[in-house]
């Protein structure tokens, strides 16, 4: 089982990246290849050019700038993970990453490459679209930044144009002890999850909400954020909080039905998950004295 | 399409070569090389029969293109040990039962390689975590685990 024929591209810069998008049709990028390449030995795709980016540097690593933290498009999960930066500024990513596939998988893979492939059950880019992550875009008409409110389109379908492509995520750190929260069901340790939850708080001294923000994802065809249950949140105290409209916010979402989960389970899932999400997120919210 | 060189060491040995781009690592260490060590099970990057090493890390031979290996260091089943010498991860599969049919082998072999590299000393929960990409149909993975842990405790004592 292998790919259709295609013409192979290694570009070594940016420039050179820029040329080839321009220039090439039915021109896939590899990045971790992790996603796309099960997809072109099954043959569900079969672009005519491949351009492999792995050897551009400037694509990976990952940075603190006064805008945030930048991480490449190509850095790959492991290095995410690992990253000190990312673990203590951004934990929820980290903690999501523990989900993404497995220890092969992550040392190829790419956090670029899942947020332009955008699996409606991938962790990273809900974890983006929880933080209002920046996608930083590079194209013909030079460089600009896509917000996460406007980088999801809809199943496996990003805001990215065909000849342009993602230079790196910007994310706006929470203030230091702000709580966190993940909760994802999966077959099997590192698949693709049949639903998950994400919360993130921040509170005042006193232990009252003062910032929210709630995730459905893997139920829709792209994650969803519980705007109206985030709204209802703030002021509550942080013990005790309502979390039975936060449940039932997720329990109304229109869920997707494959021949594995029929849509009525995928919204119970959602409903536990954020449940346990927002729960996790209380329990790491840290009281400021 | 036009073919490629490649140079890059494999198993300590440097190498050239010419590949079509389309064709994966799994299918290059096999059919061009004739290193049948590596399994392919599924090809599109579930089963980890085919996992090997390049550049220090696991990574699945099915979803990494041969010619990508330019100037990378790959390190296959066949680099570990020889039927008259196994490896200690080896010989500790054997003594443990972790093998029946052999299909999985390789690539528990590889990835348990690179793992105990970096985590030498890990838990019982965190060898079943870093094989949890790895499909194996006949041990039930007791005995896969028990050699993991048997060779991070050995060479605990020898520290």
């Amino acid at each position: 089982m292998k790919a259709s024929p295609f013409q192979y591209h290694r570009p070594q810069t940016r420039e050179e990246l820029g040329a080839l998008l321009t220039r090439l049709d039915n021109a896939k990028i590899l990045a971790g290849g992790q996603s796309l390449m099960p997809m072109m030995n099954l043959r569900v795709i079969a672009p005519d050019h491949l351009i492999d980016i792995n050897r551009i540097p400037e694509l990976a690593g990952i940075r603190e700038t006064a805008a945030g933290i930048e991480i490449g498009a190509m850095t790959r999960q492991t290095d995410v993970l690992s990253s000190e930066t990312v673990r203590s500024r951004l934990p929820l990513l980290a903690r999501a990453l523990e989900h993404v596939g497995h220890i092969q998988t992550r040392a190829r893979g790419t956090i670029g490459g899942s947020c332009c492939h955008l699996d409606p059950s991938a962790e990273q880019p809900a974890v983006s679209a929880a933080f209002d992550a920046e996608f930083i875009v590079s194209g013909p008409n030079g460089r600009h930044v896509i917000p996460a409110s406007a980088w999801f389109e809809g199943l496996l379908q990003s805001a990215l144009g065909e000849q342009e492509y993602l230079e790196a995520l910007r994310f706006k750190p929470w203030a230091n002890g702000h709580g966190y929260g993940f909760a994802e069901y999966a077959r099997r340790h590192g698949d693709f999850a049949v639903a998950g939850g994400i919360a993130l708080l921040e509170g005042d001294r006193d232990g009252r909400i003062t910032r929210a923000a709630l995730l459905s994802f893997g139920v829709e065809s792209s994650p969803r954020r519980l705007t109206e249950a985030e709204g209802a949140l703030l002021g509550q105290h942080v013990d005790n909080l309502d979390i039975e409209p936060v449940i039932e916010a997720a329990r109304s979402l229109e869920a997707m039905e494959d021949a594995h989960v029929t849509a009525g389970y995928r919204r119970h899932l959602a409903g536990v998950l954020i449940g346990r999400a927002l729960k996790e997120a209380c329990a790491t919210l840290e009281r400021q004295s | 399409m036009t073919e490629r060189s490649v140079s890059f060491t494999l198993n300590g040995e440097q190498r050239e070569a010419k590949v079509d781009p389309r064709t994966h690592l799994g299918d290059f260490l096999r059919h061009s090389l004739g290193l049948t060590g590596t399994h392919l099970g599924c090809e599109h990057g579930v089963c980890g029969a085919c996992t090997v090493i390049v550049d220090g890390a696991p990574v699945r031979s099915c979803l990494m293109l041969a010619v990508q290996i330019e100037g990378s260091v790959v390190e296959t089943v066949e680099g570990l040990g020889n039927p008259d010498s196994l490896s200690t991860l080896q010989q500790a599969f054997v003594t443990n039962h972790g093998l029946q049919c052999g299909f999985c082998t390789p690539g528990m072999l590889m990835t348990l390689e690179a793992y105990l590299r970096s985590t030498p000393m890990p838990t019982e929960r965190d060898v079943r975590i870093a094989i949890s990409g790895n499909i194996c149909r006949c041990t039930g993975y007791e005995g896969i685990v028990q050699a993991a842990l048997d060779v991070a405790a050995t060479r605990a004592d020898r520290t």
